[in-house]
């Protein structure tokens, strides 16, 4: 008997270092987080710290750097995802196919996962320098260009230029999410498609896009919270600038937290913030993922 | 002979063409970036730059470990990416493990509660993380930057590790208690060596995102413990941007990772990949 309950009680031995530690790294700085969304806590001012309720979060209401950042947010999702996932699979069917090289190109491609974000931001800097980066280089050569463009300097094409580095940095995680999805599906439905004279489209259509409806709905929900969540290549690269013209929402509740040290404000930032993520997740989950398991 | 040579020009087209392309575009920024870092500083900016080196040098590398203090700062980010392998594993091989065998009350939601972490946003950790450490006095300390690093090591590791433990089957560690063992060490004995390879995947997996982070490493440290991507984007403001050091300098943190990552890649993706795939 006191065996039988050793053994049940074994799994909650077995969790309790993992389940301990996330209470204290995770969840009890979450419990934090909000609680100091209430209050007014500005780190120089010490003595002013005050209960001020939900007046952060009216603010915020108000503060129309927040709807900037939040409309800028959806489209440095609505873009960077879609291009990821179209470039990840074209990757994935041809990395899908037989062919000699076939292992070095997969490795290669998994060169931009690898990288730190530091030096993905540096890169890119560097390759669009407005003097002597590569880019206006190699444009102003064939011609596409007759001057010089400041690519991350210029409030027009800054954030798109970030947004390209961003592609290039997730799509391999597509191809290879893609890739693995595709070798799960039967040879043999394709076989006797090629026997009822179904065009290599119809295949794709009928055959291959629902085979990989489940590998697709978990990848692209990941990306868009690893997108919606990353703003360290954006802080590298032009760190929100010009003005407020690359500022995500993540990022603007960092630098409102850290350059003005006001954490009162910037922790109900990154509560909201959160929160329109978890939302949105659920939304897409109840909408995409309809049918699924 | 006509459907051969079509079949050629088909296949260049449509795969070879595409993939090389492919390829070119994912590779061609760290070749540009090492180039760079090869040419002489003064060559960067003179008009008439070329696309490859004239002379190739190691005088931008030589700078790097001469003049800066980068050795210090691998030295920091080896430290602080093997705490986090150490404490990321140690506390979430045991829990994978009972998530994989056995079947208790909770344990969906529990496991939920992991996924979920692992979506987190670091923006809202990092606030209150701060002033946590500052009480604490953990600000610019590797204990300090280690716990920082275990809120996405420890998630990420349980999940990694229940799909290397449910591809070992059952009977295996129902064998092993036949034998005699009790449960626990069934999994020491039996279980673990099997999955070693899996556990040394994710291990590595945990040190490149430990040894690539920027954000907590520069808002819980900075100062004493400066980890290497805290030392790049800091060599960018203090030499009004010295290209030749910076890029010499990104080429070599960049590379053990990159090196690291080709190693493990194929376990690394199956790991990832087994759950999505089957949904």
């Amino acid at each position: 008997m006191s065996h039988r309950s050793s053994l049940r009680r074994m799994p909650y031995w077995l969790l309790s270092p993992a389940v301990l530690a996330t209470l204290i790294v995770v969840f009890y700085p979450m419990l934090q987080a909000g609680i100091t969304s209430l209050y007014y806590n500005v780190l120089w001012k010490p003595k002013a710290v005050r209960f001020i309720g939900f007046d952060n979060y009216l603010s915020i209401a108000q503060d129309p750097v927040f709807w900037a950042s939040l409309g800028r947010t959806a489209l440095w999702i609505g873009i960077t995802v879609p291009l990821q996932l179209l470039l990840g699979f074209v990757t994935a069917l041809l990395l899908n196919q037989q062919f000699r090289w076939r292992t070095l190109a997969r490795s290669l491609i998994l060169i931009p996962w690898a990288l730190p974000s530091v030096v993905i931001g540096l890169m890119w800097s560097w390759i669009y320098h407005p003097q002597v980066g590569l880019l206006n280089d190699l444009l102003l050569r064939v011609g596409l260009l007759n001057t010089a463009i400041p690519w991350l300097a210029s409030p027009d094409t800054a954030l798109y230029s970030i947004i390209a580095a961003l592609v290039w940095q997730g799509f391999p995680f597509f191809a290879i999410m893609i890739l693995a999805g595709l070798q799960t599906i039967p040879a043999n439905l394709y076989e006797a498609a090629e026997i009822d004279g179904a065009t290599t489209w119809q295949q794709f259509v009928e055959i291959t896009l629902p085979g990989l409806k489940s590998v697709l709905v978990t990848a692209v929900m990941l990306r868009i919270i690893w997108v919606a969540n990353s703003m360290d290549v954006i802080y590298v690269m032009t760190g929100g600038g010009p003005g407020y013209a690359t500022h995500t929402l993540p990022l603007y509740a960092f630098k409102r937290t850290y350059s003005s040290m006001d954490f009162g404000y910037g922790s109900a930032l990154a509560v909201t913030f959160s929160a329109l993520l978890l939302g949105f997740i659920v939304l897409y989950l109840r909408r995409v993922g309809k049918g699924m398991e | 002979m006509r459907t051969v040579k079509t079949s050629f020009t088909r296949r260049l087209f449509l795969l070879h063409l595409p993939m090389a392309l492919i390829v070119l575009f994912a590779i061609s920024p760290y070749l540009w970036m090492l180039l760079t870092s090869l040419k002489p500083e003064a060559t960067l900016f003179s008009a008439n730059r070329s696309l490859l080196p004239e002379v190739i040098t190691l005088d931008n590398y030589i700078r790097l470990f001469a003049k800066t203090g980068f050795i210090k700062n691998l030295g920091h980010s080896f430290i602080v990416a093997s705490g986090a392998v150490a404490l990321g594993l140690s506390v979430s091989i045991t829990a994978a493990y009972a998530f994989s065998r056995y079947r208790f009350k909770g344990r969906r939601p529990l496991m939920l509660m992991f996924l979920l972490i692992n979506m987190f946003p670091v923006v809202l950790l990092i606030i209150p993380l701060f002033i946590i450490m500052k009480h604490l006095e953990l600000l610019d300390t590797h204990a300090g930057l280690i716990l920082g690093h275990s809120t996405f090591a420890i998630p990420f590791a349980t999940w990694m590790m229940i799909s290397y433990f449910n591809a070992v089957p059952r009977s295996l560690d129902e064998a092993a208690q036949v034998d005699g063992c009790r449960p626990f060490g069934a999994m020491l004995r039996v279980v673990l060596p099997v999955t070693l390879p899996g556990i040394i995947a994710t291990g590595i997996y945990i040190f490149i995102t430990s040894w690539n982070e920027y954000l907590y490493a520069s808002v819980l440290a900075g100062q004493d413990v400066r980890v290497l991507t805290v030392a790049v984007q800091t060599l960018i403001g203090e030499y009004e941007i010295a290209w030749g050091l910076l890029t010499g300098g990104g080429v070599v943190g960049a590379l053990p990772v990159t090196l690291l990552f080709m190693l493990i890649q194929k376990r690394l993706i199956a790991g990832m990949t087994q759950g999505a795939v089957k949904g």
